[in-house]
């Protein structure tokens, strides 16, 4: 995509002329073309409209950055001082819990999905969720050592092994 | 040359926003693939927690503070680019890089010491999962800086702005893979 | 949205530079190496796709000529080869497979198809990244250059199938293939970077440099098909990235993620795998179905019987494609409960694809049929690509696959289904878009001796695999004779059958390679639009210049308009005024 000066690309349409060109340089007819294809895509022209709104508001109505990343550093520090509590369930909700508010605002005021068209947002939440089909439907065989009619002798030896390891460590 | 087919936006999405969007969909599935494999041997395998002692919370912790304010340099960066101040973007891009290059940092020092313990790459499966992970994630922060690096060249002669918020986005979702990883290998023990 | 600074902002600036004169006969100038080894142009990067894969193909297809001997004539002089030894022979099954399916099937039918078609139907004169697209062949053809150096290191190449089942391909003193195994996993994982930028270039170019005018509904069923397989690969591959990531680490720095003894599983490779290998099959599957979609409608001069029906049913089948991968795992030691779920959704499956053949069937029906060569191979691809999709009903059901798994039943069935699709559709799609791709005809009575001196022997190459595997036949054996209720005589013909029948087949492919290439030079020229054909590809010169329109099109109806009452003419171009 570098624009390479020797281009006579731009050169060319002075020449040209419009005749040719005369339904394409419509503008009108362009718009309402470019228009339809959205409209197919967002199923309605109404969503398409509100979400142009909606990017248009959002010019002025960006966070501000500082901010979000000022309640990022804060939320960083609750989940490093939560598990110090020792507290199992309190540690997975601090760590876990946190990370996905953080992501959550990143993707948000960072990444600006906030006000990129809606599918975008579809996709990558798309890619998420086939990973945790990934893991659900690999789950049962491999994070699971004793299932119905099988057992996976290998794993628990090697969980027991290691176990009686840590305890003769001191742990 | 521009081709036409390189300036056309009929989603409304310019076209090298949209390719980030798609690099990004095929980067969590891969990220996705290797952490779903961690955690379903961390919840299988209990000696994990043992194991997982042995990380430098803080040095995690330290790193985390460090991209999520290099994430911020590159949101300033996109801002100054849609003003048009190249020069500004592109030095918050080059803040960004250092970022960079100080996660990279504290990240060596503290594999030295974590190599040094003997734990490597080999010990077990922790320690495979720990090295496999962060170092695909470094390998993604060094991608991201040489981008970073080129794209700043260009903004500092105010061309190709565009690419500033390209970058800024890449690293964004660097940023984001970190912020899961960082509970996944040094909170939960 | 909110960038004053972006260059590709829409609006009026993009719209003025629609309206440019058109770069026509711009290569004309180029060196030699710019313009078709460092070439940008799309049309270029297709061919050097579609060559690359015709010459891999060549390579997998003298491979199974080279074991197919041994098994119907176990311990004798391989004519071209030599006497095959087991280690061999386990090299040459593992990338036979590989590379017909990575090497062969992907770049053929995504990449040189997609290359070629998509811009040309969409009406641009060139994908969103060219110089990414250039990066893609550049880093798939350093993936075929370290496959090729593999099969030749110390040790011979990989041996642990197509698959690549830890521990086998985990542990050298178990494949004995110390630098052939790490060798392959290297090159089919740049395989998968070059197909992944590829597939960001074509769905990134697809949704937004479509011609002035086309929406949705109007683009054509071929490209919305490589779209789709697009999108289906990034969004499996992923894993199995990691996954092979994961496997280097166990071949060269002795980590244990496969390994079971150390706390691995190698039950997770597999479902890596799978998890990426079931989609590809519809990944190839979809760009096969649309490239015979668009031929049936021209030799059928009919509308394409239901578009958005096709197209519902291509989204659906992608999606479902990520809930079947267990069934090739039934025997692997899953749990018996995954089973009947994944039995359940590999039966659904076969709902989508089986409308698209209805579809495929409904298109004819009425239709005025011309049966020329592309059309021949259209039609074989719907008949043939039934018998792989009826006999995969078998082998999806967990209870009969428990019979059947592993047996040469499997290794029949698909290759009923990946022969229709990376051969028959192959053959379709070049036959049909030959005089785009050269401006020349290819000779038809040529093209229809091929065509039956190949899909004859195709079938009594497998009907006798079927039988044998209904028999018991086991797969990846080097020699039967170690078996005496498989070594009997009658089973051994039915061996000798098959193969007889494929050296027939490769036979007739010299008649295919000499039509090729003399009507390369030689063929009739070729005018804009032989078929007459409504989509935008037949508008521009054949072959296409470097920027393809002479004006750039602009799209008025959807691509089937075909026999429209009322009209003089039975076709309806989709950049002609109304």
């Amino acid at each position: 995509m570098t624009s390479s000066p020797n281009e006579t690309h731009e050169a060319g349409p002075p020449a040209s002329g419009d005749e040719p060109r005369a339904r394409e340089a419509d503008p009108a007819e362009h718009a309402q073309a470019a228009e339809h294809a959205q409209a197919a895509e967002h199923a309605q022209a109404a969503e398409h409209a509100q979400a142009a709104e909606h990017a248009h508001a959002a010019e002025h109505a960006h966070a501000n950055p500082v901010r979000v990343w000022a309640i990022l550093c804060a939320l960083l520090v609750v989940s490093v001082v939560g598990p110090m509590a020792e507290i199992r369930l309190l540690t997975l909700i601090t760590a876990f819990g946190i990370a996905g508010v953080k992501a959550y605002l990143v993707a948000k005021h960072f990444l600006r999905l906030g006000v990129e068209r809606r599918y975008v947002a579809y996709a990558l939440v798309v890619s998420v969720a086939f990973m945790v089909l990934f893991f659900a439907g690999t789950a049962p065989d491999v994070m699971e050592h004793r299932g119905r009619l099988w057992t996976n002798h290998a794993a628990q030896k090697e969980v027991e092994r290691a176990l009686k390891e840590a305890a003769r460590d001191g742990h | 040359m521009k081709p036409i087919a390189t300036t056309r936006s009929a989603t409304g999405i310019p076209t090298g926003r949209l390719a980030v969007w798609w690099l990004i969909a095929s980067e969590i599935v891969i990220f996705g693939g290797l952490l779903a494999s961690y955690v379903m041997h961390r919840i299988g395998h209990a000696e994990f927690g043992d194991y997982a002692a042995h990380t430098n919370t803080w040095a995690g912790a330290f790193n985390t503070l460090v991209l999520l304010t290099s994430s911020l340099s590159a949101v300033l960066a996109h801002e100054a680019a849609e003003k048009g101040q190249g020069p500004r973007a592109a030095r918050m891009l080059l803040f960004t890089i250092l970022g960079g290059a100080v996660f990279l940092i504290v990240k060596s020092f503290e594999w030295t010491a974590e190599i040094r313990a003997g734990y490597t790459l080999a010990t077990n499966m922790f320690w495979s999962f720990y090295y496999t992970a962060a170092g695909l994630h470094a390998l993604h922060v060094i991608a991201g800086m040489v981008a970073m690096a080129f794209v700043a060249r260009d903004a500092f002669s105010n061309r190709e702005l565009q690419r500033v918020e390209l970058v800024g986005n890449y690293w964004h979702f660097v940023d984001i893979v970190w912020i899961f990883l960082f509970p996944l290998l040094y909170i939960a023990k | 949205m909110a960038q004053p600074a972006n260059q590709e902002a829409p609006g009026s600036g993009t719209r003025q530079s629609e309206t440019l004169a058109p770069p026509a006969g711009h290569g004309e100038h180029e060196g030699f190496f710019k313009k078709y080894l460092f070439s940008t142009d799309h049309k270029a990067i297709a061919k050097q796709y579609l060559f690359t894969g015709m010459f891999m193909g060549l390579i997998g297809a003298f491979m199974a000529y080279t074991f197919r001997f041994q098994l119907a004539f176990p311990g004798s002089h391989v004519p071209g080869f030599g006497v095959v030894s087991p280690n061999e022979y386990n090299a040459l099954v593992t990338n036979h497979g590989s590379i017909m399916v990575f090497w062969v099937a992907m770049p053929v039918l995504i990449a040189a198809f997609g290359n070629y078609l998509i811009p040309l139907m969409l009406g641009c004169d060139d994908m969103a990244f060219p110089r990414l697209n250039r990066l893609s062949y550049q880093v798939f053809f350093l993936s075929v250059v370290v496959l090729l150096i593999s099969l030749f290191v110390p040790g011979g190449g990989f041996g642990g199938a197509w698959t690549a089942y830890p521990p086998l391909s985990s542990k050298a003193e178990y494949s004995l293939t110390p630098l052939g195994s790490t060798l392959w996993l290297v090159a089919v994982a740049l395989e998968f970077v070059a197909f992944l930028i590829g597939g960001i270039n074509f769905v990134t170019t697809t949704m937004n440099s479509r011609a002035p005018g086309m929406k949705l509904y109007d683009i054509p069923i071929v490209v919305w098909m490589i779209v789709i397989a697009s999108l289906v690969f990034m969004a499996s591959v992923g894993p199995l990235v990691a996954g092979a990531v994961m496997l280097l680490f166990d071949q060269l720095f002795g980590t244990a993620f496969y390994d079971p003894a150390r706390g691995g599983d190698p039950l997770l490779w597999q479902h890596l795998f799978w998890f990426f290998g079931h989609p590809e099959v519809y990944v190839v599957l979809l760009p096969a179905c649309g490239i015979v979609a668009e031929v049936i409608t021209v030799f059928s001069r009919k509308k394409l019987f239901g578009y958005k029906t096709v197209l519902y049913t291509a989204i659906a089948t992608g999606i479902v494609s990520f809930f079947v991968w267990a069934h090739h795992q039934f025997v692997a030691g899953i749990d018996p409960r995954m089973a009947n779920v994944f039995t359940a959704t590999t039966v659904i499956i076969s709902l989508p694809v089986a409308e698209m053949v209805f579809v495929l069937v409904a298109t004819l029906y009425g239709g005025s049929i011309k049966l020329t060569t592309p059309m021949l191979w259209a039609l074989a691809f719907i008949a043939e690509f039934i018998i792989g999709g009826v006999t995969g009903l078998f082998l999806g059901a967990s209870g009969s696959d428990i019979y059947l798994h592993d047996t040469y039943f499997v290794l029949a069935h698909f290759h009923y289904t990946f022969v229709p699709i990376a051969i028959i559709a192959v053959f379709a799609g070049l036959t049909y878009w030959f005089p785009k791709m050269f401006g020349r005809h290819m000779n038809e009575t040529l093209g229809k001796i091929h065509f039956w001196g190949t899909i004859i022997p195709f079938n009594s190459i497998f009907i006798p695999l079927f039988l044998l595997g209904l028999a018991g036949q086991h797969r990846r054996i080097y020699s039967y004779e170690g078996f005496p209720e498989l070594a009997r005589p009658e089973l051994q013909q039915l061996r000798i059958i098959a193969t007889v029948s494929l050296i027939v087949m490769l036979c007739f492919q010299l008649v295919f390679l000499f039509n090729f290439v003399r009507s390369m030079f030689r063929g009739r020229i070729a005018e804009r639009n032989p078929w007459k054909a409504n989509t935008l590809e037949w508008v521009a010169a054949s072959p296409p210049p470097h920027g393809n329109f002479e004006t750039m099109p602009t799209v008025y109806r959807g691509p089937y308009e075909y026999s429209v009452p009322n009209r003089d003419e039975d076709y309806w171009p989709q950049n002609q005024p109304a």
